[in-house]
């Protein structure tokens, strides 16, 4: 491979500015419709099936998968949600977070310099992170309503959202109380997330629907829907701490919940597999996913968002790969 | 484009398969390629020849070779000669060399793959990930099958010589249906690939050495119809079996007729897609995608009747043209196409022109934005609705990627839709409701049922139709025995029963009162339609009495009590088939005496021998009852979470020309397996000892047996059998009678391609069990594959 040449033809095509000129207006959501929450369905063995047979039904190549895994970059939440997190911890991340990918790189790839989605933290790093983000346009989320398992008090919950917003956090990530799925309670589903939404004000609210504790498809299928009628700007699968995170095939559900919505209410809703996403040929599929079920507009940060934290990484080992020819090594990128 | 560019457009951009082995594979070729027999290639000095091309850009790939009517022969002696010496080796011996040739598909993989693409136009995915592994799959499993034989099979031999034609739309795999179970059971082959797609069978000829395969066990003749006809009609073939159209389904059973070879068919489909209004829709529209657009829609078993429930169909139309939206329609080498190129030109004219008619008959034509490239052979993926019934579109085999599509109100009515049709291969149904989907799967006339998916194939999951789909099954056990036929002797011949000719003095057989002997339809004596009897005769020439004389009316009733009759006969169960089978029993016992009587004045048996016809029928009646409740079918183990079950299914409506020689025996062997396995029946007695058939109505009408599920019709069976075999509702026709029939119906049977069963000339024991085993078993039922996957 040549860098240097590789680039020298001149764009012909005009540059596809969609985010611009087709901004998200924020789901307002709707009165809860039992009756289409009902008749929902997930079946689960022809889900596993369309997602089997994706990954080999497309493939990105050459220079089409290095704009896409730079696409994917520019839409991780990069993410530590940690411990013994600290403020120098979370300053390194938003300093990867600003500049992702080795500069050489981009420019050996044409690229102009991009940066990741968002920065994902616990409350007490949201002020540590928004500082270190000022003037980058990068929001800073916080994970929120007792993260992870969500069964603090409503009372402690809303307030940590309010808390969180006025910390700066642009974006809450809220959690579900998995019992209101499991026993069917949908009404009781509905009303939480309205409560959190509106306890959000401007912030933008994702919605975790903790798919790993859900039992079945149908399940995630009906909370998708929930959720979005409650006003969820994005739904989110997993917290990360679940047994089983994001899967293919429970974002596939989710995809297509969010088509239904938009399709019935013309309001569109971002999607963000989070937990276990750690390859570039994740990523990949990922995006093809969401390419073909729901179409270009949702490979943009406003409606997509990988929730992760090791990504970046083989990311990077890849599109060094593209540039140079020769496999990478972990230590060539600078850790975040 | 530049990389920028890229990043806003996310394009997928090209990802072709590389061609350039299997190009400099074909380009390595001097001349045409050969024809492969006797474990060589030959070249034909003199042959025509012809080119095969890559639809997808028109280029000639290679010159083959026309087999004509010497290659042929030379083909069939050579596999003659192989045979014997394949059949004596040990079963182990055959399965090393089909493990071998499971283990050399999976090493070409590549090669074959690219082939397949090349020739046929079907996109690389599907031919990497689809055709090439489940060919693998089918010798791995036929392997299994040759080891096994010996101690699974016992007393079933080979047949010989298989003559197979296969078609161009999975040319390696339906080559790798045809040879494992024929190799497995120890026949030799002589296979006619189709002239469009010969490479990857002359590929696969060249492993053949390599895996050991004996030579003239696997001979590979290509060339077009001539050579397939010249096959078909070569006396050293010993069975054709076939998969491609049903009109050429039906010129090979009619040039086979009479001549003993046994035939299979797997024909074509219309196959249906039924979806209620409480299916997961996305998921279903992605069945369609599977079982339609896949192949180019070139496929037998190819979803192409939509039925969905009405108050589901605009969102469910809706949500298909989405999807339709996005398929992507190109270059078959690039991998990331969903749709290839139609295999020929003339296919593509074939597709249009059917859909030019849609508009004239109601029909809305939606044809998928897809750009189509502007060379080569494609065809967009097309969604019509509004047609009626009536339509050729709704009822003609399309092979093509073109859906259409109804609504139904009730489940019952989705099943009358779905059965509207003369074919029956495949069926798929998508509902959350499980006691919905089983209760409709085995209603539908499919050799194969997918609830809640499509196209799921595997080797150990029988494959095949009903109707006008064709018949014999491919894959599992079942498909074995379409390759197998019982050990031992030929079945002696027929000495026929030949009536005495009139003595002008009435004899002292004649009855004391004037008994009138009528048919028996639809529970009811009835006279004949044609208002004349025959005379009965002794041997001696004494006249016993009259018979009704029927004729093709009489058969047309019959045909018609027997279809109202049938399904609900089959819908009950088991056991309580057995009962009447049993009370039938109990009420020819307590008639033995007068039965024995009447069959030896009309046989002029000795009154022992007429004693043991009639303890025999009942005897046989209680092995019928016994089967009635014992019929099960088998779970197999396929590669799915979930099941494939195997059910015997009952073929409907019988019609059978009972042997002339065992006037009670003989129409009880036809009657027990037919009302045991829930199939009515039309029976045409012998015809020259009609009497106890007759005398055997009272019986029937005492047994409490539904009106309908049993109709006899008296008469010279040369004279009703063509109408018999050749009623289009008649599901199956069995041939007892004498030599001649034996053509006459397989001839006949070509008409709606029923199923036909016939004797040759020959004959059985009808006291021993040969009259009452598994072949009577398999001829009264159907098998049908349900596929069950599930997941919470």
């Amino acid at each position: 491979m040549k860098p240097a040449t590789r680039h020298s033809v001149p764009a012909t095509a005009a540059p596809v500015a969609l985010a611009l000129c087709d901004p998200v207006a924020r789901n307002p959501g709707m009165a809860l419709d039992l009756r289409w929450v009902a008749a929902t369905q997930a079946n689960t063995n022809a889900i596993e099936r369309r997602c089997a047979s994706l990954a080999g039904r497309r493939s990105v190549k050459k220079d089409a998968q290095a704009a896409w895994l730079l696409k994917a970059i520019a839409l991780i939440d990069l993410t530590t949600l940690s411990g013994d997190d600290t403020p120098g911890r979370v300053r390194r991340l938003c300093a990867k977070a600003r500049a992702p990918v080795r500069a050489d790189l981009l420019a050996a790839l044409g690229m102009g310099p991009i940066h990741v989605g968002a920065v994902c933290v616990y409350h007490e790093m949201v002020a540590t992170a928004v500082a270190a983000l000022a003037g980058t346009g990068i929001p800073v989320a916080a994970v929120s309503t007792g993260f992870p398992a969500g069964l603090s008090p409503m009372a402690t919950r809303l307030a940590e959202i309010e808390t969180s917003v006025a910390a700066g956090a642009a974006e809450i990530d809220i959690v579900i109380s998995r019992r209101h799925v499991l026993l069917g309670d949908w009404q009781a589903l509905y009303d939480e997330v309205r409560a959190f939404r509106a306890a959000c004000g401007a912030a933008h609210m994702k919605a975790i629907l903790a798919t790993g504790e859900l039992g079945t498809l149908r399940n995630v299928a009906r909370a998708s829907l929930v959720a979005m009628m409650a006003g969820a700007d994005f739904i989110k699968t997993s917290t990360g701490k679940e047994p089983v995170n994001a899967t293919l095939p429970v974002s596939l559900v989710m995809a297509r919940a969010i088509r239904d919505y938009h399709a019935a209410t013309g309001h569109r809703v971002g999607f963000k597999p989070a937990g276990g996403i750690s390859t570039a040929k994740d990523a990949l599929n990922w995006m093809v996913l969401m390419r073909e079920e729901l179409g270009r507009r949702w490979l943009e940060p406003d409606l997509f968002r990988f929730g992760a934290s090791s990504l970046l990484g083989d990311i990077e080992r890849q599109l060094e790969h593209h540039v140079t020819g020769h496999y990478s090594a972990k230590y060539r990128h600078p850790m975040g | 484009m530049t990389v920028a560019e890229e990043f806003d457009r996310l394009d997928y951009g090209p990802a072709p398969e590389d061609a350039s082995a299997a190009l400099a594979m074909l380009a390595a070729q001097q001349g045409p390629f050969g024809l492969f027999i006797g474990g060589r290639f030959r070249q034909v000095t003199g042959a025509e020849t012809f080119a095969t091309e890559n639809p997808a850009t028109g280029a000639v790939l290679a010159r083959i070779t026309q087999a004509g009517p010497a290659e042929v022969d030379a083909a069939v002696k050579a596999a003659r000669r192989a045979q014997k010496g394949w059949a004596a080796t040990r079963g182990h011996d055959r399965a090393r060399v089909l493990y071998a040739l499971a283990r050399l598909i999976q090493k070409h993989a590549r090669m074959l793959a690219v082939l397949e693409t090349l020739d046929n136009g079907k996109p690389i995915r599907e031919a990497r990930d689809i055709d090439i592994p489940l060919a693998a799959r089918h010798f791995y499993f036929h392997a299994g099958a040759a080891q096994l034989m010996e101690a699974e099979l016992p007393g079933r031999v080979p047949l010989g010589v298989c003559g197979q034609i296969i078609p161009w739309n999975f040319p390696l795999l339906m080559l790798a249906w045809k040879i494992a179970p024929a190799l497995a059971m120890g026949n030799a082959v002589v296979l006619k690939p189709a002239e469009f797609t010969p490479l990857s069978a002359l590929c696969f000829a060249g492993l053949c050495g390599q895996a050991g395969v004996p030579p003239g066990v696997v001979n590979i003749l290509t060339g077009d119809g001539r050579t397939g006809a010249a096959l078909a009609a070569h006396p050293g073939i010993d069975k054709i079996a076939f998969t491609g159209s049903t009109a050429v389904g039906r010129q090979l059973r009619e040039v086979t007729a009479g001549t003993g070879k046994a035939l299979t068919l797997e024909l074509g489909g219309k196959s249906p897609v039924i979806v209620f209004e409480d299916a997961d829709l996305d998921s279903a529209v992605e069945g369609i995608v599977d079982g339609l657009w896949f192949n180019q829609g070139e496929v037998c078993c190819a979803g192409s009747r939509l039925i969905v429930q009405e108050g589901v169909a605009e969102r469910f139309h809706d949500k298909l043209k989405a999807r339709m939206e996005t398929l992507r329609v190109g270059d078959p080498l690039d991998k990331a196409i969903d749709v290839g190129a139609i295999v020929d030109p003339s296919q593509r004219e074939r597709i249009a022109g059917l859909v030019a008619g849609a508009a004239g008959e109601g029909g809305t034509v939606w044809h998928a934005p897809a750009a189509l490239p502007e060379q080569g052979c494609y065809y967009s993926p097309t969604l019509i609705t509004g047609l009626g019934q009536s339509s050729p579109l709704m009822q003609e085999e399309i092979f093509g990627p073109v859906l259409v599509s109804a609504t139904f109100r009730t489940p019952a009515e989705a099943v009358a839709l779905a059965n509207d049709s003369r074919y029956g291969l495949a069926a798929s149904i998508w509902s959350e409701t499980i006691g919905v989907a089983l209760d409709v799967a085995p209603q539908l006339a499919a050799g194969v049922v997918w609830i809640n998916g499509a196209n799921m194939f595997d080797a150990a999951a029988p494959f095949g139709g009903l109707r006008e789909s064709g018949f014999g099954r491919e894959g599992g056990w079942e498909g074995l025995w379409a390759y197998t036929k019982h050990a031992g002797p030929p079945l002696p011949k027929l000495r026929p029963l030949k009536a005495a000719v009139a003595r002008s003095d009435p004899g002292d057989g004649i009855e004391a009162i004037d008994r009138t002997h009528k048919h028996f339809i639809g529970g009811r004596q009835a006279r004949p339609d044609g208002g004349t009897v025959y005379p009965i005769t002794a041997p001696d020439g004494r006249l016993i009495g009259e018979a009704a004389r029927g004729n093709r009316k009489d058969i047309r009733n019959a045909v018609e009590a027997a279809r109202k009759a049938q399904g609900g006969w089959a819908a009950r169960p088991g056991h309580g088939r057995a009962q009447i089978l049993y009370y039938i029993a109990e009420n020819l016992s307590a008639r033995a005496a007068a039965f024995a009587d009447r069959i030896a004045a009309l046989t002029g048996n000795t009154a022992d021998a007429a004693q043991a016809e009639v303890a025999g029928s009942i005897d046989r009646l209680f092995t019928w009852a016994a089967w009635a409740d014992k019929c099960d079918g088998r779970v197999k183990d396929v590669p799915i979470r979930g099941l494939a079950l195997a059910l015997r299914r009952p073929v409907g409506v019988i019609g059978a020309l009972c042997p002339e020689e065992a006037p009670l025996l003989g129409l009880i062997s036809c009657l027990g397996p037919a009302l045991a396995l829930g199939n009515s029946c039309v029976l045409v007695p012998s015809g020259v000892a009609p009497l106890a058939a007759t005398d055997f109505i009272q019986v029937l009408e005492t047994s409490d047996v539904p009106a309908g599920t049993v109709n006899i019709v008296t008469g010279p069976q040369a004279e009703l059998a063509p109408h018999l075999a050749g009623h289009m509702d008649v599901d199956a026709c069995w041939c007892f009678g004498a030599a001649p029939l034996s053509a006459v119906v397989e001839h006949a049977a070509a008409g709606n391609l029923k199923r036909s069963w016939v004797s040759h000339g020959r004959t059985r024991d009808w006291l021993s069990p040969a009259a009452e085993g598994a072949d009577f078993r398999d001829a009264a039922t159907e098998v049908q594959t349900v596929w069950v996957p599930w997941g919470a």
